[in-house]
């Protein structure tokens, strides 16, 4: 299934019209240890660009934001237990929630895999 | 996502970012460098809850290097320095730190510092980011006889935890002897070092002032015991709030007194009843009268941290604003200072944070958050 990436730093994985979003494994390495996840309730109507989530790290709270415009389906509930797996399997298990996306048209304007490392790499 | 860390931006907005005499060395170890206080600063190694956890249960070293050491010396400094901080220097004995601050003439706090005594004259340690108005605000407050030097060419470490002590008696045999509050000149490592049993984690633990030359060479020794690993500051931010210390420019700033930020430890008994130093007709006057709110501790509910600038409400009432906060690791759970009015101060009172339009419930707490653990 595609993955695609934005300049903020989310990964959105897309499967027909729905859409798994996380950040990256870059991500959570600029944010440190986080400690807890404000997650979106699903119904949630998102247009891309809003911040449905809040990562919070020791150090700050940071905004997540949508890479897409959607509807939210699901967030992971494993996270309200276990906030360090967006540390430890940010780009898998340590997902954020789901959505069905209403535009898919939108991911045109993100970064494929190797255009988000060479912009990481740029950093 | 936003907030993430940009060094290519910091460096841009911060052409003059200095560098203090362990910047190699940080930067070998895989610290994280920062702007912080007009240096370049590492925020952490290898996270900031392992750093925190680490040095609560054995011994971390800090890197303070950009703190100000200030030396006083000359005919009537002692008089002078009395002109100028609410401290009673006659009971200060030699070589004993002690806590004081800084005042405006309004009694607002421009800065918190130690103090200690020398043979020669007293040792001052102010903070990094306020050390240039410090010293312009000394010498515009004290005789030309006062002459004021900055140790700049001196670097400040600090090794706490419970097993520090253990740690440096091996590189410093003796320095154990030490109980809290109490310094000496020490040889490490062939090194000239000032050493204190002091430190702002609540911990027990030991501050090293050496040349800056040496500070390598003493860094890499310290953390070749096996108890030791370098800290950054993310975890020194989060083991003070713990400790209950306020943090000068987040807790403490001009706008508060040492009345309402409840320090008024630091105002020693004789001042408070003689005055005479800059911004006693204020603190006298908050101490006759009472302020309208006081520094407290909160401990919230839940995971999520409130963080400094967030209102604090009982009902629809606004009473007061968050100074610091943050996740407890020791814990497990978020704490705060926060200052607000008295009427909903006292500890175990029932409080609101506002964070981004949720209430969070939080409830005074008498700090500090984790027991002190200092070698008295």
């Amino acid at each position: 299934m595609p993955r695609y990436f934005t300049q903020d730093h989310e990964w959105i994985e897309v499967d027909g019209d729905a859409g798994t979003v996380g950040i990256t494994d870059y991500a959570q390495g600029q944010l440190g240890d986080i400690t807890f996840v404000e997650l979106p309730e699903a119904g949630a109507a998102l247009k891309k660009g809003d911040a449905p989530c809040v990562v919070d790290s020791v150090k700050a709270a940071s905004d997540v934001y949508a890479p897409v415009s959607g509807t939210v389906t699901e967030s992971n509930g494993a996270l309200e237990g276990e906030p360090e797996l967006v540390n430890t399997d940010p780009e898998n298990g340590g997902w954020l929630f789901r959505l069905t996306l209403s535009d898919p048209a939108e991911l045109e304007g993100l970064m494929d895999k190797a255009a988000y490392d060479e912009y990481v790499a740029s950093l | 996502m936003s907030d993430t860390y940009n060094p290519d931006e910091a460096e841009a907005l911060e052409p003059e970012v200095l560098t203090l005499p362990l910047d190699a060395w940080h930067r070998e170890r895989g610290g994280r460098m920062v702007e912080f206080a007009g240096y370049w600063m590492p925020v952490q190694y290898e996270g900031i809850i392992a750093e925190h956890l680490w040095t609560r249960e054995s011994a971390g070293l800090f890197d303070v290097s950009h703190m100000g050491q200030l030396h006083l010396s000359g005919e009537g400094v002692e008089a002078a320095l009395e002109a100028v901080l609410p401290i009673d220097l006659s009971t200060l004995k030699p070589n004993a730190p002690r806590y004081s601050m800084l005042l405006d003439e309004e009694g607002g706090i421009l800065d918190d510092l130690m103090v200690t005594r020398w043979d020669d004259g007293f040792y001052l340690v102010v903070n990094g980011a306020t050390k240039w108005d410090d010293i312009a605000h000394l010498r515009e407050n004290l005789p030309d006889e006062v002459t004021l030097s900055h140790m700049d060419e001196s670097a400040l470490l600090a090794l706490q935890g419970p097993k520090a002590a253990q740690a440096l008696e091996r590189v410093v045999p003796g320095v154990s002897a030490l109980t809290f509050m109490k310094g000496g000149q020490f040889k490490l490592d062939g090194v000239d070092a000032w050493i204190s049993r002091s430190g702002y984690t609540g911990e027990d633990g030991f501050e090293i002032s050496i040349p800056a030359e040496a500070a390598e060479r003493v860094a890499s020794l310290l953390c070749a015991q096996e108890e030791v690993k370098p800290i950054g500051l993310g975890a020194r931010d989060s083991l003070r709030l713990e400790a209950g210390l306020p943090l000068y420019g987040h807790d403490l700033s001009p706008d508060h007194s040492p009345v309402d930020a409840d320090l008024l430890f630091a105002v020693n008994k004789r001042r408070r009843s003689e005055g005479g130093f800059i911004g006693a007709d204020r603190v006298l006057k908050d101490l006759a009268e009472g302020t309208a709110q006081v520094r407290v501790g909160l401990s919230l509910d839940g995971r999520q941290a409130a963080r400094e600038g967030a209102e604090v409400y009982v009902g629809e009432q606004k009473v007061g604003v968050l100074t610091s906060g943050g996740f407890s690791p020791t814990l497990q759970r978020p704490i705060a200072m926060a200052y607000v009015d008295r009427a909903h101060a006292a500890t175990g009172t029932a409080l609101e944070i506002d964070v981004r339009g949720k209430r969070l419930p939080a409830t005074v707490t008498a700090t500090p958050f984790v027991p002190h653990r200092y070698h008295r």
